[in-house]
C-alpha cells in the first residue's frame, strides 16, 4: 500500500503532450515517486538487453533483396559482442577473407553511393528501419547513379564502411548503422556519410543523418536528406564540415552530438 | 629518460616519460585499448614509485608530445608562467602531492599556482592520489567566472538545462526548459544539443533561447552545441548567440579531427565578445571534452587518455571559459568500462581541470553499453558535490532522448544541493525566489498551474 498524498504531482502535465523527455514526473520531497524509479529500471533493462541482441542477416538479406537491390554480407574483425564493445578498432575493420571477397566483387567504374548496413549498437534499428529506408533511396535514386551491392555488416562501426568502399572502389558510401540504444529509443538509426572512402578517414569528413525511425526522422525525410547530401558531395568532391546543411528542412541529424567522439 | 625500480623483487623499465604516465594510470578499458596500461598490478605500481621521483620541472623540458608538431604542446610552454611555478619548481611529483595536501595549499596559493602548473604535472600527481585526496585538494580550489549570473562560488551548485529533442521541435524544447527552470535549474546555462546541423534551423533554436531567457528576465545564458564554424557563421547572420560552445581535445591531431584548430577558437571568442551580451561578466565560451577522445580520432601520441583530457583543459583554459565540461562517461566502455572507472575519471578531470584554474563541470553519465547504473551515478554525483564540482547537468527524468545516453536529473540536481545545503549562482537565486520556485532555505517550492511561468507560456507552446 503506498501513500499518494506524499506524492507532490507537477501542475504542468499538459506540456507533456509536447515531448517525449520525462518531464512532470512529481516528486517526493525532491526525489523521484517510487512508480518512476520502477518506470526508469525497466526502461535501462530493456535497453541494455537491445545492445546485446544479434542481428538476423539471413532475414535482413531477403527482405533487402525484395527491396531490388544485390547484397553481400562481411564480418567485422571483432568476433564477438564483447571484444565489440571493448575493441572498436576491429569494429572498424573488414575481415580479412572479406575484404578479399570485396575486391574480387569490385567493378570499373565503381559505385557513385555505396550503401552499407551494419548492426552498431543495436540491431533493432537496422531490422526496423533499414529495409524502409532503402526502399525510398531506391524510389528516388539518382539517375545514372550506380550503386553496386548493400553490403550488410556484423558488429560494425562507422568506419568499416571506409574499408568496404576503399575496397569496391566507391566515390561516396553511406553507413546505414543501428545508433547506441536510449532509454526511449532503442530501435534508432543513424546513416555516415563519406566522400572517397578509405581507410583512415576520420569523423570530421563525414555528415551524420540521426534519430531516424517513425516516432523521429521518418525513412521518407532521411531518404530525401542523404540523396540532398550526396548530390551536394558530388558537386563539391567532399563531405564533412565543409558541407553545409542549407536546405530549410528541418528534421536533419547534426553532426554534433554530445562530444565528437565515438561513433557507434 | 628512462626510469626503472624494483617492486617485490621484480625490476621494471620504462623506457620514457610517456610510457611511465602511462603504466602509472589506474586501469582503464581506454588505456588498455591503446597498449599503453601496465600489464600486472605490479607493474602500475613501479611505475607510481618512479613518477613520485619525476622532478616537476622535468615536464617543461621532456615533452609527451614534440613541441614542432602539436599546437597544444606549443600552448602549454608558450603560455607556461614561470613566476607562478617558482614555488613548486624544487618538488618531484610525489613532494607536490605532499605539499597539495598540506595546509600550506589554501585556497589563494592554489589560485595563485595555477598559471604555473601544466596538465602533464596535473594529471602526473593525480595519478598518485587517492580519490579522497582529489576531492580534498580540489573542494580547495575556486574558479569563478560569470555572464549574466556568476559561476563557481562556494556553497554554490550549478546545473545546465539540457533540453534536447530529437528532432528540434521549439515546443518539445521549451516544454523541457520549463520543467527545468520550475525545479530549479538552469543557472550554468541553457543549453540544447541539436539534431540539426542546419544554419537556418539553428537560427530559429537561438531565437527559441533567447526569447524564454528574455520573456522570464532570466539571469543566466544559453548555448546551441553546434560546431564553432556553424556559431561563426550564425553571429554573422545576428543570432543571439552568449555561449560559443566546441569539443575539444588534448591533442592538435584531435582537434583537427573535431574541424577545429586554436586560430579558429580565437576567432570565435572574438566574435562572441563583439557582442557584448554579458551583463556581470565576459566568460563566453563553454567547452566539452572527455577522455578518450584523443584516441578515439586515432591522435594520442602514445600517451594515456588521462594526461591528454588534462591536455585538453590546457586548450580550454587560454579561452578564459565560463564552463568546461568533461562528459565522462559517454564515450562507452571501451574507453572507460564501467562504474568504478567512470567514477575514477570524474574525480580525476574535475581535480585536474580545477588545480589547472578550469571552471570544471562534470556531466555524470552513461551509456546503456557501459557496465553501470544510476548507483554508479550517484555515487559519483555526491562526491563531485563534496568535491565542490562547478556544475552538473540537468535533464528530464535524467534520460537524454536526443543523446540516447543517461546523465543527472533536476530531481539528482536537488537532491545534492538539499544534501550538502549548496545554492544556485546568486543572481539565479535571487530569480528563483522572486519567482516563488525555491523558498529562503534553498528548498523547491510547490507550484499551482496559476505560477506565472505556466500562465505566461512562451509563445512556441501556445501556436501548437
Amino acid at each position: 500500500m503506498s501513500d499518494d498524498s506524499l506524492i507532490r504531482p507537477d501542475p504542468w502535465q499538459m506540456l507533456r503532450q509536447h515531448t517525449r523527455a520525462r518531464i512532470a514526473l512529481g516528486r517526493v520531497g525532491s526525489s523521484l515517486p517510487t512508480r518512476e524509479v520502477l518506470e526508469f529500471g525497466v526502461a535501462h533493462a530493456l535497453a541494455r538487453d537491445a545492445v546485446h541482441l544479434p542481428l538476423d542477416t539471413e532475414a535482413l538479406q531477403e527482405r533487402i533483396e525484395a527491396v531490388g537491390f544485390d547484397v553481400m554480407q562481411v564480418a567485422s574483425r571483432a568476433a564477438d559482442r564483447h571484444t565489440y564493445l571493448l575493441r572498436p578498432d576491429f569494429g572498424r575493420r573488414v575481415a580479412p577473407d572479406d575484404v578479399s571477397r570485396l575486391r574480387v566483387a569490385a567493378t570499373a567504374p565503381g559505385p557513385d553511393l555505396l550503401l552499407v548496413v551494419g548492426d552498431g549498437l543495436s540491431s533493432l534499428a537496422v531490422t526496423r528501419q533499414v529495409p524502409a529506408l532503402l526502399a525510398e533511396l531506391k524510389a528516388n535514386w539518382p539517375d545514372g547513379w550506380r550503386s553496386g551491392p548493400v553490403v550488410v555488416a556484423q558488429q560494425a562501426r562507422v568506419a568499416l564502411a571506409d574499408e568496404v568502399g576503399e575496397a569496391l572502389g566507391a566515390r561516396m558510401v553511406a553507413m546505414l548503422i543501428g545508433e547506441r540504444p536510449g532509454l526511449t529509443a532503442p530501435d534508432s538509426l543513424g546513416v555516415y556519410l563519406t566522400w572517397s572512402p578509405r581507410v583512415g578517414c576520420n569523423d570530421a569528413q563525414r555528415n551524420c543523418i540521426s534519430n531516424i525511425r517513425p516516432e523521429g526522422l521518418s525513412h521518407a525525410a532521411a531518404a530525401h536528406k542523404l540523396l540532398w547530401l550526396a548530390r551536394e558531395a558530388k558537386r563539391l568532391q567532399l563531405t564533412g564540415v565543409a558541407l553545409k546543411d542549407e536546405s530549410d528542412v528541418l528534421e536533419i541529424g547534426g553532426d554534433d552530438a554530445k562530444m565528437q567522439i565515438e561513433r557507434p | 629518460m628512462a626510469h626503472q625500480t624494483t617492486v617485490g623483487g621484480f625490476s621494471f623499465h620504462f623506457d620514457s616519460l610517456r610510457t611511465l604516465m602511462a603504466r602509472a594510470t589506474p586501469a582503464r578499458s581506454g588505456d588498455r585499448l591503446a597498449g599503453l596500461a601496465a600489464e600486472t598490478d605490479g607493474e602500475r605500481m613501479a611505475a607510481c614509485v618512479c613518477l613520485a621521483d619525476v622532478p616537476l620541472k622535468t615536464f617543461l623540458e621532456d615533452l609527451l608530445i614534440p613541441y614542432e608538431s602539436d599546437e597544444v604542446t606549443r600552448l602549454i610552454i608558450d603560455s607556461h608562467d614561470a613566476r607562478a611555478f617558482a614555488p613548486l619548481s624544487h618538488l618531484t611529483v610525489g613532494g607536490f602531492r605532499d605539499w597539495l595536501l598540506s595546509d600550506a595549499a589554501d585556497t589563494p596559493t592554489l589560485a595563485s599556482i595555477a598559471p604555473g602548473i601544466t596538465p602533464e604535472m596535473a594529471a602526473a600527481v593525480s595519478k598518485l592520489m587517492r580519490n579522497q585526496d582529489l576531492i580534498l585538494v580540489a573542494r580547495k580550489c575556486r574558479v569563478v567566472t560569470a555572464f549574466r549570473n556568476t559561476v563557481g562560488l562556494p556553497g554554490r551548485l550549478s546545473v545546465r538545462l539540457q533540453p534536447n529533442h530529437p528532432t528540434d521541435d521549439p515546443r518539445g524544447i521549451a516544454a523541457s526548459m520549463l520543467d527545468g527552470l520550475l525545479y530549479g535549474a538552469g543557472d550554468a546555462v541553457i543549453g540544447v544539443n541539436p539534431a540539426t546541423d542546419s544554419i537556418p534551423a539553428l537560427m530559429t533554436l537561438y531565437d527559441l533561447l533567447n526569447e524564454v531567457v528574455q520573456q522570464y528576465q532570466i539571469p543566466t545564458q544559453a548555448c546551441v552545441l553546434t560546431h564553432v564554424t556553424n556559431q561563426i557563421r550564425l553571429i554573422e547572420k545576428g543570432a543571439p548567440l552568449d555561449l560559443v560552445f566546441q569539443s575539444i581535445a588534448g591533442t592538435q591531431k584531435a582537434n583537427e579531427s573535431f574541424g577545429i584548430n586554436l586560430a579558429m577558437l580565437d576567432e570565435a571568442r572574438d566574435a562572441a565578445l563583439s557582442l557584448k551580451r554579458g551583463t556581470v561578466g565576459q566568460n563566453v565560451m563553454y567547452f566539452e571534452t572527455g577522455q578518450g577522445s584523443a584516441l578515439s580520432a586515432n591522435a594520442h601520441h602514445g600517451v594515456d587518455q588521462q594526461t591528454l583530457e588534462a591536455r585538453a583543459y590546457a586548450v580550454a583554459r587560454r579561452y578564459k571559459p565560463l564552463l568546461t565540461n568533461t562528459v565522462v562517461g559517454f564515450i562507452g566502455p571501451e574507453y572507460l568500462f564501467d562504474g568504478k572507472q567512470i567514477i575514477r575519471a570524474g574525480l580525476e578531470d574535475h581535480f585536474c581541470g580545477k588545480l589547472m584554474g578550469v571552471p570544471l563541470g562534470c556531466d555524470v553519465c552513461y551509456t546503456n553499453h557501459a557496465e553501470a547504473d544510476q548507483n554508479d551515478m550517484d555515487t559519483l554525483l555526491t562526491l563531485l558535490g563534496t568535491a565542490g564540482i562547478t556544475f552538473i547537468m540537468g535533464v528530464p527524468g535524467a534520460d537524454d532522448i536526443m543523446l540516447n545516453y543517461q546523465t543527472t536529473s533536476f530531481h539528482d540536481a536537488l537532491y545534492l544541493r538539499k544534501l550538502l545545503g549548496l545554492r544556485p549562482a546568486p543572481e539565479f537565486e535571487d530569480w528563483l525566489k522572486r519567482m516563488q520556485i525555491m523558498d529562503d532555505l534553498g528548498q523547491v517550492q510547490p507550484v499551482s498551474g496559476r505560477h506565472a511561468l505556466l500562465q505566461n507560456l512562451p509563445r512556441q507552446l501556445l501556436t501548437g
